[in-house]
């Protein structure tokens, strides 16, 4: 049934939101990448079989959700019930059947479910008590991990497209333009452009044909936040296009997704068809004189195409090379026409500030970065997962208050933020409230929204040399600093990781970063060389010590380090021989164990075994 | 110009145009776990691009091969978040298990193993999949199992 009018919506929400009211009991069964990994496809399917076998339905009040990333990956698969807010983590399918005898039934916790608090030793029994995510604020991931990512009906019933209501039929494309200025938003792919600037310029452009482009071809590595809300919160996505389009002008629109994230274009394409079918989206949307519709690009996995203009050459069919940046998108973007492009974080805040106004959004956040910004707390951090914080948080509270700190009992070293454009900041960083500008003026580039988590066992050089890899394979090759003078710099960095470099070697690096920076025509070549100037900021006593003392003291470079037993606190556990790939540790148990220095390949598994420190790199 | 009915029947699904381009090539790269370089002339009068330019966007995106892959597609993720949790380590034992280097496939055709950027699954990291199978928190004893099982 098409909507004809805005009378027929909100009685279509009227009965959806009286619908969600007869539901007592929500069962959320985190199905995103990791707790899928983790096997919750199996727990889910025990609970639906369970559920199922003994009556209980919607027709009792009681509604079972697969959702999107619940956000804390390292303990999947989990569980949540709502109202209760009671959290398990770690299900496991033959967990099921007490589940909803004791959970489910009888609203009672099962403690060896629950989460551990690390501090405190104690049990907790809500999500809401867990350090993770309590100092949280979920704007961009609100709806993802609660609701049913294909269930359109519990999406109008929490609330959704109210927004988009709101907008075509009490606000013109002006005062939408309007609002968005006042949120103050910055774009979340990485630049931090004005999305209100952005939207303004293109809707002035003198041409009857206007685009608007969703970017979710996601390629920072460590950096998984807009898979998450494409899978997770698919309508969110699609209503802040609707409403961009309607404020810009824009019939026809483009979601570019990477072609890694399938189950997001699965999400996405079961949403579009949705919302076309309730005639939120296609001709006449809502009854009224505004039509748009979205196709879904798929990204043929360069990473390059995340760079705007290479993006929309991609959609065009052609190579993603991108363009000279004095040619802005807003004037010439896809098929030469006036093109908004904006990130998927972007548009999934565009509901909110509608239903709440840019003034709500603009107060939180700090002076020249509005909002929140979601990030992926990965690497060498005790709770791994998406995060969600206002703009000028610490590091240091994302990383050691949320994040739980490194693991281990391991020494914090580095936090690498905003992809193969951004760059490490040390420990006396991390007092820094992040947002776009602090973070540019660290060296570091807030990107998309990656946070990886670095500790002693990382090697600073090694990780320029990663980068510097990731940058060369992935550079199109049309500008010769970036092509030729990335390989020059990979060769550089290996020779050091190797034992060959030269305080020459760092001379060059630097002349070369320079050149680099000036000399290339998009920002993957401009900021190629982020990741090396910046550890060479703050770490270069780590070159140093690979040149001068060839020496490698992170365990990493294989060339620069030996692994050796300390005799005194071996106690011959044996762990570390279980675990080495080239049988080379002998010993008898509960005696001290010794490395053939000949067969090993310094590896570090045993080092990263060995529960009592006795295992040194010389 | 060769166009067999499976290869007919995916050009059919889109329009005849520039823009349908990459949405094909991904198409006939499931469908034959390669691009035939035969049917590239088809593609190429099917969507109105120079033979020249269908070649140059084929080589370009790093998600179509002209050589074809095997059943098995094992990807070790090589995103930041695994590689400093060792997934550098993990490719090199991998390639030295298989005998092959990452991008090459076993001599019977059976399998390929790849090193791929970042899968976005950063929370579980290091991550590699196996087809659509994500690995979480992989270890090389997790790999002996799936050569265990016949690469499967």
């Amino acid at each position: 049934m098409k909507i004809a009018n805005l009378k027929e919506f909100e009685v279509l929400r009227a009965d959806a939101e009286a619908a969600q009211k007869k539901i007592r009991k929500k069962i959320l069964v985190c199905c995103g990448t990791g707790c899928l990994a983790a096997g919750s496809g199996k727990v889910a399917a025990a609970l639906r079989a369970e559920l199922d076998r003994k009556g209980l339905d919607v027709d009792v009040g009681l509604k079972m959700n697969e959702t999107g990333c619940r956000g804390l990956c390292e303990l999947g698969p989990l569980v949540t019930f709502e109202p209760s807010g009671i959290f398990y983590k770690s299900v496991k399918a033959s967990d099921v059947a007490e589940i909803v005898e004791k959970t489910i039934e009888r609203d009672e916790a099962i403690p060896r479910l629950l989460y551990r608090d690390k501090a405190s030793k104690q049990r907790v029994e809500t999500y809401e008590e867990i350090p993770f995510y309590k100092s949280q604020t979920r704007w961009a991931l609100r709806n993802v991990g609660l609701l049913d990512p294909k269930d359109i009906t519990e999406y109008i019933g929490s609330g959704g497209f109210t927004a988009l209501a709101k907008a075509l039929a009490t606000m013109t494309p002006e005062e939408v333009l309007g609002e968005v200025e006042t949120a103050k938003l910055r774009g979340r792919g990485g630049g931090g452009f004005d999305a209100g600037r952005k939207w303004r310029s293109c809707a002035n452009a003198k041409e009857d044909e206007r685009y608007l482009v969703c970017n979710g071809d996601e390629g920072d590595p460590g950096a998984f936040m807009d898979r998450t809300i494409m899978e997770g919160d698919p309508y969110g996505v699609i209503e802040g296009m609707v409403i961009a389009a309607y404020a810009i002008g824009a019939k026809e629109g483009f979601i570019y997704v990477r072609q890694e994230y399938p189950l997001a274009v699965r999400h996405l394409d079961a949403a579009l068809g949705n919302m076309r079918g309730l005639g939120l989206l296609g001709e006449t949307i809502l009854g009224t004189e505004f039509c748009f519709d979205i196709r879904i690009a798929r990204g043929g996995g360069a990473f390059v195409c995340g760079e705007s203009s290479a993006l929309m050459r991609s959609i065009e069919g052609k190579v993603g090379e991108p363009r000279a940046k004095y040619i802005h998108g807003t004037a010439k973007g896809l098929y030469d026409k006036p093109t908004v492009l904006n990130n998927v974080e972007t548009f999934v805040n565009i509901p909110l500030i509608l239903e709440k106004g840019g003034a709500w959004f603009a107060s939180t956040g700090t002076e020249r970065s509005k909002g929140t910004k979601a990030f992926s707390l990965v690497g060498k951090v005790q709770n791994t997962g998406l995060v969600e914080v206002p703009m000028g948080t610490s590091l240091r509270e994302i990383i050691f208050d949320i994040g739980g700190g490194v693991p281990k009992g391991r020494t914090f070293k580095a936090v690498q933020t905003g992809g193969p454009s951004g760059g490490c900041l040390p420990a006396s960083h991390l007092d820094t409230r992040v947002d776009f500008d602090t973070l540019t003026e660290a060296g570091s580039m807030m990107g998309s929204g990656g946070m990886i988590v670095m500790d002693d066992r990382t090697c600073m050089v090694d990780v320029a040399r990663y980068f510097t890899k990731f940058l060369v394979n992935e550079s199109c090759g049309k500008c010769v600093p970036c092509r030729e003078g990335l390989q020059q710099m990979l060769r550089l960095l290996t020779e050091i990781c190797e034992g060959a470099g030269t305080l020459r070697h760092l001379e060059q690096i630097e002349g070369l970063a320079h050149v680099l920076e000036k000399g290339s025509l998009c920002a993957l070549g401009k900021s190629a060389a982020n990741p090396v100037t910046s550890t060479l900021r703050y770490f270069r006593d780590e070159y140093l010590e690979h040149i001068e003392g060839k020496k490698c003291s992170a365990g990493v470079c294989r060339a620069l380090c030996r692994f050796e037993i300390d005799e005194e606190k071996c106690t011959g556990c044996t762990l570390c021989t279980s675990v080495c790939p080239t049988a080379c540790i002998a010993g008898e148990k509960k005696t001290p164990h010794e490395i053939d220095q000949e067969a090993c390949i310094q590896c570090g598994s045993c080092f990263d075994v060995c529960s009592f420190n006795a295992i040194r790199i010389l | 110009m060769t166009t067999t009915p499976d290869i007919a029947r995916i050009l059919d699904k889109y329009p005849e145009e520039e823009a349908s381009l990459i949405e094909i090539l991904h198409d006939v790269q499931l469908a034959h776990r390669h691009i035939p370089k035969d049917t590239l002339s088809a593609i190429a009068a099917h969507t109105d691009v120079p033979l020249s330019r269908v070649f140059g966007v084929a080589t370009f995106y790093g998600a179509f091969s002209f050589e074809p892959k095997g059943e098995t597609v094992v990807k070790c993720c090589m995103g930041t978040a695994c590689h400093v949790r060792g997934a550098g380590r993990n490719l090199e034992d991998m390639e030295a298990r298989l005998g092959i280097k990452a991008g090459q496939t076993t001599a019977d055709g059976k399998l390929t193993l790849e090193a791929v950027n970042c899968v976005g699954a950063c929370g579980i990291a290091p991550v590699v999949t196996v087809n659509e199978k994500v690995l979480p928190k992989f270890r090389m004893t997790d790999f002996d199992k799936i050569l265990g099982e016949g690469g499967k």
